[in-house]
């Protein structure tokens, strides 16, 4: 098992293999009695094409971390560049798709409607717009309900939909906070299963937060363990398991000694608290 | 028995018995105001009277200080049927020009206060600026400003339907800014998060997000508005010598004492309300069925 302390993910990038590297990285809201370290000298880089999962208890700033790459969030120091540039711009490029832990679906629109709304936003031809909606609703396998409004699907339809709503603007980052954490565990393996399919099919890099470890575990090239006060990394685990993954995967030894390991680094950090 | 229990569980029977209570308690107090009055009118012709004559006259005076329903209903449909439309007589014509100064009055107060709720919403300095100002111009007594706006736009050579209107555009602006501002502000978080990612512009950002947020809070408002409209078209043709319209007719009535003619004009505005609040209703069922709430 191959883990990279987050000083050796510091290593300079060869080429424009990096979608996201942040050099020393912190982020410090200013509260009323004392200010919190949301983030703490943060070294990461993320590769093109890998699907990185985040994982670590409540407050460890996981969430944050995904929302300063999105520009939702600024650090208050150290540098962040996403795609090559600075996440503002990146933002202005439309150079992610967001999926937030609810659908936010617009429940005035329908489903394919909803889809629409960043194409319109992007003013992009209508014909093009249909075809990206029918192409990424097929994906999710939502075909049959496009013209249905929010309200009238499930809950895990209605993240499908949401998946496929960031998908239309062909970005090449996705980035995902805990998409699935709402929903029943039947749902949630095999809305796992799809999203490994679609990552699959169009070679996106995927940024993931989650707080499952078998789900982490299930999905991930890279895992990237946090911890909280002030919120760190403290381990990055390169995921042994193969790129194309199934369910029956879970059943392995290997799937069981990553999962542990995961489990041990969490632990370890919290000794030490 | 079990029909009896479904009669009473009927929403249509509870309504009856509760206008029955009404009716029956009008004509007790017509009969005790108005035989009152017949008595004091005889005893000062010294008129020899009994108690039986005074309730079979009670209810036919021509000028009773209380009219009773039936009076009243007479008199609708004599100065609504028995009318040409045209005819200063018809009640219908006064109420078409109430209707008229209403609407106009609406559309202009709407409008009015969709744009200040957008800039308080949009800048800052109009949200500390304008705020007040909106809160302060609703403490005046209308019954104060609506003279002067006449006599000011009078000077200027406006007259007839739009100083009348721009008095139910100042009362109806108001609820639709207060509406307005809430239902813009209520956005919610995650979308507005969501429409960033999308780097979109302020305008998007109105037209796509805020402008649908708002909508329901708009509909309770224009119902608000709509209401006030009506009331401040009516006190707009009080003070104002207006020769037209139900104030106009309430006001006539009282100089002459007619107080079945107010009645009658009363009961028109009350149903006019009743229409425009009726009819914004159908249009927020309308706009809210296209997009897709359940109702």
């Amino acid at each position: 098992m191959n883990a990279l302390h987050p000083d050796v993910m510091n290593r300079p990038t060869t080429s424009g293999r990096s979608m996201v590297e942040v050099n020393n990285l912190s982020l410090i809201f200013e509260a009323n009695d004392a200010p919190v370290h949301a983030l703490s000298e943060i070294n990461l880089t993320i590769h093109k094409g890998d699907f990185v999962s985040f994982i670590g208890p409540s407050g460890c700033g996981k969430t944050t971390l995904l929302r300063v790459i999105a520009d939702l969030e600024q650090a208050t120091s150290g540098e962040i560049k996403v795609g090559g540039t600075s996440p503002n711009d990146a933002r202005l490029n439309r150079m992610y798709g967001y999926v937030f832990q609810a659908p936010a679906l617009f429940p005035w629109r329908t489903i394919r409607s909803n889809c629409a709304l960043p194409m319109e936003i992007s003013a992009q031809s209508k014909t093009h717009q249909h075809a990206q909606i029918d192409k990424y609703l097929q994906m999710v396998g939502l075909q049959d309900f496009h013209n249905k409004f929010p309200w009238q699907l499930s809950g895990g339809m209605q993240q499908r939909a949401s998946i496929a709503r960031a998908l239309c603007l062909e970005p090449e980052l996705l980035l995902m906070d805990e998409p699935f954490g709402a929903l029943d565990e039947i749902t949630r393996d095999h809305l796992n299963i799809e999203l490994l399919k679609i990552w699959e099919a169009t070679g996106k890099t995927l940024v993931f937060v989650t707080h499952s470890i078998p789900e982490a575990v299930l999905l991930s090239t890279h895992i990237v363990v946090m911890s909280p006060r002030p919120g760190r990394i403290v381990k990055v685990i390169e995921s042994p398991l193969p790129r194309h993954k199934t369910l029956a995967l879970r059943d392995t030894d290997a799937f069981h000694a990553l999962a542990s390991e995961i489990r041990q680094a969490l632990a370890e950090d919290h000794q030490l608290d | 028995m079990q029909r009896l229990k479904s009669l009473t569980q009927h929403t249509g029977f509870a309504v009856a018995v509760v206008v029955l209570a009404l009716l029956i308690v009008w004509y007790m107090a017509a009969l005790w105001m108005n035989g009152q009055q017949l008595i004091m009118t005889l005893e000062r012709t010294q008129q020899p009277w009994t108690y039986l004559e005074i309730v079979r006259n009670a209810y036919g005076i021509a000028r009773p200080p209380l009219p009773v329903p039936h009076q009243i209903a007479v008199e609708l449909y004599n100065s609504i049927v028995n009318q040409p439309i045209t005819s200063r007589r018809s009640l219908l014509y006064h109420t078409i020009i109430t209707l008229n100064s209403t609407l106009l009055g609406f559309a202009m107060g709407s409008i009015l206060g969709i744009l200040i709720a957008v800039g308080i919403v949009h800048n800052r300095t109009l949200n500390a600026s304008l705020m007040p100002w909106v809160i302060a111009s609703q403490t005046v007594p209308i019954l104060a400003i609506a003279p002067i706006i006449v006599v000011v736009l009078g000077s200027i050579n406006i007259t007839g339907i739009l100083p009348k209107a721009m008095i139910s555009m100042y009362l109806s602006f108001f609820p639709v800014t207060i509406g307005m501002v809430k239902g813009l502000r209520s956005a919610d978080k995650l979308h507005m998060e969501l429409m960033m990612t999308y780097n979109a512009s302020a305008q998007q950002m109105f037209w796509k997000l805020r402008w649908f947020s708002a909508q329901p809070y708009l509909f309770a408002s224009l119902k608000i508005a709509i209401s006030a409209a009506l009331v401040g078209a009516i006190v707009a043709e009080l003070p104002t010598g207006a020769q037209g319209g139900l104030g106009a007719r309430l006001l006539s009535g009282s100089y002459y004492g007619q107080t079945i003619q107010i009645w009658a004009a009363l009961i028109m505005s009350a149903l006019l309300g009743w229409f425009l609040i009726t009819l914004v209703g159908l249009a927020e069922r309308w706009i809210l069925k296209r997009r897709g709430a359940v109702l």
